[in-house]
């Protein structure tokens, strides 16, 4: 790069090294000296401020409520375990959200493609609407258009053993009684017992050629092994019904309204999404994969489990991760709404209560850092075990 | 003498297998499993459409001047009609909206310039990039041309919404286009500075940068010097909308062949001109589709900036259906809101699928 071929040309500043190092070193003294100068303007206006600085806030009692707390929280607790109620908030949506708009976008994305014109049609305009419309719009309307709206606890909408009204959804919530321990052990006995099943069957496929439904075989051992132990145990296991007082809703497990509004509005949106994803990754897969399997004899099914997908999901992964990612991201709007996830009890209340916008700040991003890096982690590993072997 | 051979017309097709019928076999009673399918979808068209249409149009009421107005029992549209002005400005003085109009009309007039031959497309870029936000500007806040002053404080509605949308697009973009650059290069300390920044940025919600906006940036400022909201949200969704930005352009950038940098350098360009003048052409071409992809995601990010308490669209409408006369028409609000940000978006996407067409210049392999 540096040979220039005549003199005049040769001094220091045209050489393109030279040149690289001078422009470096401004570049790191400018970045050193903004995060210098803004940093001494944040410790002098904190003292001016008399606002205290580090972490010791956590230590204190909070002193405000909790709405949705999956682990024992109250008003005494301090910041620090708010901190982590707030989290498990976050984290349940989050893979809850994932779970379901996989469901959702698998299955849109298929109807996309149906040979039913209509079922195509359909689904082309769920995923035009939702895709189309913000978020948060969507939460709002489900939470203050359509659970809002529900009747009062008094007249609740009744389905068997389900309630819904204004405070939620009501449904039936399991209790383990004693020797329930011996169920799970007899279901992760089948779980165990399954695996080494499919193992063996895969062996002696590619030993023998001979065939054997794992997948079916092993569903029933899960099945009949899990309702052998309940049978042995004698069912260990009840129901608390939720019971309809004159006024109110009493007993069983709750979805609070914030909650539903939250996972519908993610997994619907996020859904729409991966429909798209969906649909490209079979549409890149070339017709020419699915003719010469059905040459060699394959049934459809088979075509499509053994052709047809492994090779769709290669180009499906990496585009589905990052719609993972911003999943778990847009948990973060249920804020407005008032789901207390990490936005809503760290930068929401802590942060006016305390008055420390840089730690509670900084937190919620170490966190949302920490939870993508972990999602991206995780979708990598699956990818690089999806991914085309080259012999 | 010869035979003449007459051949007799040829047989229609079987009625079964062309028009309508054959249509109808064909795509929705092929199989068992499609025809339940079909009737499925009847049966989920049938729960929707009827009760959509007679609750939006039969027994909607369109003029009224409060809810007690509504009594057909369906939507009550006359909430957005005596609410449109501030859905559309915010609360910006009724005697002043037509500067937002006069604006929008200039941009519309200037873009349109673009289509006559005669013009100098680089003169009326500048112009564009260069000159008329400043007027644009002075238009929306007043006080120059004895201009009355207008407080960003009342700014809000789809003119907020379009406003941080456009800002925040074009001005992130040439700082995208800095970020990508700086990620490919080959010198260490700028590309860890630009992937350190990227990265960060888009590991956090927009919420949080939000927040970081409207609360941490006071903190960071010396005493007295201060930006007011609009300006912090607006640097905030700036460099949110850069880092992903940046991202897009980077993949336009590793889809240029090697040749091409590698002929710029046979050339004799420097770096910024083999940059601007060969490589930028190319890829910036091939990311369109991602540019406006990005555009409409954060068109869509802007109703967040309800949550840092500024009102644009979708923030008046939640505040309009508080508004005691008008209880119970969050519906009609909604639905009038997701109308407007459907359109747009849909809109766009549309739009760019047309000028990746027409763009096509035959590079793909197919």
């Amino acid at each position: 790069m540096s040979d220039n071929t005549t003199s005049s040309n040769k001094s220091l500043l045209n050489d393109a090294g030279t040149r690289a190092i001078i422009f470096q070193v401004v570049l790191l003294a400018v970045v050193v000296f903004v995060s210098y100068y803004l940093f001494s303007n944040l410790q002098a206006n904190l003292a001016n401020q008399g606002i205290s600085t580090g972490f010791e806030f956590l230590n204190q009692p909070a002193g405000f409520p909790v709405l949705i707390h999956l682990i024992e929280y109250t008003e005494a607790d301090t910041y620090g375990r708010a901190f982590i109620v707030a989290l498990i908030n976050t984290i349940v949506i989050s893979l809850m959200g994932i779970i379901l708009a996989t469901v959702i976008g698998v299955v849109m994305g298929l109807a996309r493609l149906s040979n039913n014109w209509l079922v195509a049609r359909l689904a082309t305009v769920y995923v035009e609407t939702l895709r189309n419309i913000p978020l948060l719009l969507q939460m709002f309307f489900w939470y203050f258009a359509v659970l809002a709206t529900l009747p009062i606890p008094k007249n609740s909408i009744i389905f068997g053993d389900f309630f819904l009204n204004k405070r939620g959804i009501y449904s039936p919530n399991p209790l383990f009684q004693e020797g329930f321990g011996f169920v799970i052990a007899g279901f992760v006995i089948s779980i165990i017992a399954s695996i080494a099943l499919i193992v063996w069957a895969k062996r002696r496929q590619t030993i023998t050629g001979l065939w054997f439904p794992a997948y079916w075989a092993s569903l029933g051992l899960i099945v009949v092994i899990t309702f052998l132990a309940l049978a042995i145990s004698g069912f260990p296991i009840e129901f608390d019904l939720p019971q309809k007082s004159r006024f109110n809703v009493t007993g069983g497990m709750v979805l609070p309204p914030e909650f539903v509004a939250v996972l519908v509005a993610l997994s619907t949106y996020t859904g729409a999404f991966i429909a798209e994803i969906v649909r490209a990754g079979i549409l890149s897969v070339n017709w020419g994969q699915t003719e010469a399997a059905r040459s060699l004899g394959l049934k459809d099914s088979l075509t499509q489990r053994l052709i047809v997908l492994p090779q769709a999901l290669r180009v499906i992964i990496p585009p589905l991760t990052s719609q993972f990612l911003n999943l778990a991201k847009n948990s973060s709007l249920g804020a407005a709404i008032a789901y207390p996830e990490l936005v809503a009890v760290v930068m929401g209340t802590t942060l006016n209560q305390t008055g420390q916008a840089i730690e509670n700040i900084g937190l919620c991003m170490l966190v949302y850092g920490t939870l993508s890096l972990t999602i991206s982690i995780f979708m990598n590993w699956y990818n690089k075990k999806m991914s085309l072997t080259e012999r | 003498m010869a035979i003449k051979f007459n051949p007799s017309p040829s047989l229609p097709p079987p009625v079964n297998s062309v028009g309508a019928v054959a249509w109808v076999r064909h795509n929705l009673l092929s199989s068992p499993l499609n025809i339940f399918l079909t009737l499925f979808s009847f049966y989920v068209l049938y729960l929707l459409i009827p009760p959509v249409v007679e609750w939006g149009l039969i027994n909607a009421t369109f003029e009224g001047e409060s809810k007690a107005a509504c009594t057909a029992g369906g939507a009550c549209w006359a909430f957005i009609g005596v609410y449109f002005e501030q859905f559309m400005y915010g609360l910006y003085p009724a005697d002043e909206t037509w500067r937002i109009d006069l604006a929008l009309i200039l941009l519309v007039v200037l873009i349109a310039m673009f289509a006559i031959k005669a013009v100098n497309k680089l003169f009326l870029s500048i112009g564009i990039i260069a000159v008329y936000p400043v007027i644009a500007y002075f238009l929306f806040a007043g006080g120059v041309f004895g201009l009355e002053i207008v407080e960003t404080s009342l700014w809000g509605g789809l003119f907020l919404t379009t406003l941080l949308g456009v800002v925040g697009i074009v001005a992130s973009f040439p700082l995208g286009v800095l970020l990508a650059l700086g990620r490919q290069s080959s010198m260490p300390i700028a590309k860890s500075v630009c992937i350190v920044f990227i990265e960060t940025i888009r590991a956090v919600p927009l919420i949080t940068i939000l927040f970081m906006a409207s609360v941490m940036i006071p903190l960071f400022l010396p005493d007295g010097m201060n930006f007011n909201k609009l300006m912090r949200v607006l640097i905030g969704i700036t460099l949110f909308s850069a880092a992903y930005m940046a991202e897009v352009i980077r993949g336009g950038l590793q889809a240029i062949p090697k040749g091409q940098y590698e002929a710029a350098d046979a050339m004799g360009l420097t770096y910024w001109q083999s940059m601007v003048l060969v490589i930028l052409p190319q890829a910036l071409k091939l990311v369109i589709p991602g540019i406006v992809n990005t555009f409409i995601g954060l068109f869509k990010d802007t109703t967040l900036v309800y949550i840092v308490g500024m009102f644009d669209l979708l923030g008046r409408i939640q505040a309009a259906t508080h508004d005691s006369s008008w209880l119970g028409t969050t519906i009609e609000g909604y639905a009038f809101a997701g109308f407007i940000y459907w359109a747009a978006c849909f809109g766009m996407s549309r739009y760019s699928m047309r000028i990746e067409r027409k763009l096509e210049t035959g590079h793909k392999r197919n």
